[in-house]
C-alpha cells in the first residue's frame, strides 16, 4: 500500500477514544507507524487490537502525559524501538467543567496540567530528532472554546487559547528546522467528552452549527492527516477550524 | 585518533555548514560564524554526541566560541 506518510513514525496521546483513536486510525491508514498512548493498560490494548483488526501498522501503549519522566521514559523507548518520532499529535486532553466562581484551584490546575504544559513538555521532547532529521510535524488538538470562550470553561478555553499561542511560537522556533506546528481546533464533535453534556444544552448548541449536525472524529482526523502529509508543507504557527461553522475567525 | 581540537572543529564545520578552514579557535560562533541562537543549541547537542557526555545547560550557555567548546571538552572528557 501506497501512502502519504509511508516510513513516518507517529506519536498520538490520548489514543484510547473519541477523536484520538480516528487521529491514530487515519495517520496509519497513510502509513506512518503510530504509536498511540492511553493512561490505562486496557486502554493501550485496545489501541493496539485497533490497528490488528484493520490490518495497521501500530501499537499502544501506556502513558500518562503528566508524569515528566514516564514521558522521558516513553520517548526514548519509541526512538530505540520504532525510530525517530517525525509527527507528533498532542492530543490528550480532560475537561473540569464548573462556572468559574465555583471553580476549584485544583480543577484549574489539573486541566492546566494535561491539557497545556504536557503539551509543551511532548513537544520539546521530540524536537531534538526533528531538528536532527531537519523536518517533523506537530499538531495540537485545541478547540474552538479556546477561540469563542465557553461559560464553565475557564480552564479549558485557557488551555486551549494556550497552545494556539505556543503554536505560534514555537512554528517560529523551529521553521528554519523545517518543523510545522499547527492546530487543529474541533467544534462540537460526537466523543465520550461530549456526549455527557445535558440533552438541552446538546440541541442549543447544535443550534448554533451552521451545517446542523455534531461532527465526526473521522472528520478531524482527516484535518490531522493534512496537516502532517506533504500538501501542508508551507503551512506553520496556524489553526485549523473544524467546527461546520460554529464559530469563524 | 584526532585530537579534540579537530573534532570539534568539524562538528562545528558540519553543524554551521562553514569550511574548516574558517575556523579558527578565537572563533565566536554568532559572530563570525553566522550561527543563530537555535543553532548553538544544536551544536551543544552535537558535542554531547560526538564525546559522550552530558553538557549542562548553565554550562552549554556559556560556550560561544570554539575555543571554549575545546576547553570545556578537555576538561570535561571521561579519560
Amino acid at each position: 500500500m501506497q501512502g502519504q506518510l509511508d516510513g513516518r513514525v507517529a506519536l498520538v496521546t490520548g489514543a484510547s477514544r473519541g477523536i484520538g483513536r480516528a487521529v491514530a486510525m487515519a495517520l496509519a491508514g497513510e502509513g506512518a507507524r503510530v504509536v498511540g498512548t492511553a493512561t490505562s493498560e486496557s486502554g493501550a490494548q485496545d489501541i493496539s487490537r485497533g490497528f490488528e483488526e484493520a490490518g495497521l501498522d501500530g501499537l499502544g501503549i501506556v502513558l500518562n502525559v503528566t508524569d515528566a519522566a514516564a514521558c522521558d521514559r516513553v520517548l526514548e523507548q519509541i526512538e530505540k524501538d520504532q525510530g525517530t518520532v517525525s509527527i507528533l499529535v498532542n492530543n490528550a486532553g480532560i475537561t473540569r467543567d464548573n462556572l468559574a466562581m465555583r471553580m476549584k484551584d485544583e480543577d484549574w490546575d489539573a486541566v492546566i496540567d494535561t491539557n497545556l504544559k504536557s503539551v509543551f513538555r511532548m513537544s520539546r521532547l521530540v524536537m531534538r530528532g526533528m531538528m536532527k532529521a531537519r523536518g517533523g510535524r506537530i499538531i495540537n488538538i485545541t478547540s474552538v472554546v479556546g477561540s469563542s470562550g465557553n461559560p464553565g470553561q475557564a480552564n479549558y478555553a485557557a488551555a486551549k487559547a494556550g497552545v494556539a499561542g505556543m503554536t505560534r511560537a514555537l512554528a517560529r522556533e523551529l521553521g528554519s528546522r523545517n518543523i510545522t506546528v499547527n492546530c487543529v481546533a474541533p467544534g462540537f464533535i460526537d466523543t465520550d467528552m461530549t456526549k455527557a453534556l445535558p440533552d438541552a444544552s446538546r440541541e442549543a448548541l447544535v443550534g448554533q452549527i451552521a451545517l446542523g449536525r455534531l461532527g465526526r472524529p473521522e472528520e478531524i482526523a482527516a484535518a490531522v492527516a493534512f496537516l502532517a502529509s506533504p500538501g501542508a508543507a508551507y503551512i506553520t504557527g496556524c489553526t485549523l477550524h473544524v467546527n461546520g461553522g460554529m464559530y469563524m475567525a | 585518533m584526532e585530537n579534540i581540537e579537530q573534532r570539534v572543529k568539524k562538528i562545528v564545520a558540519e553543524q554551521l555548514g562553514v569550511n574548516e578552514s574558517e575556523i579558527k579557535n578565537e572563533s565566536s560562533f554568532v559572530d563570525d560564524l553566522g550561527a543563530d541562537s537555535l543553532d548553538t543549541v544544536e551544536l551543544v547537542m552535537a558535542l554531547e554526541e560526538e564525546f559522550e557526555c552530558e553538557i549542562p545547560d548553565d554550562e552549554a550557555e556559556k560556550i560561544t566560541s570554539v575555543q571554549q567548546a575545546i576547553d570545556y571538552v578537555s576538561a570535561h572528557l571521561k579519560k
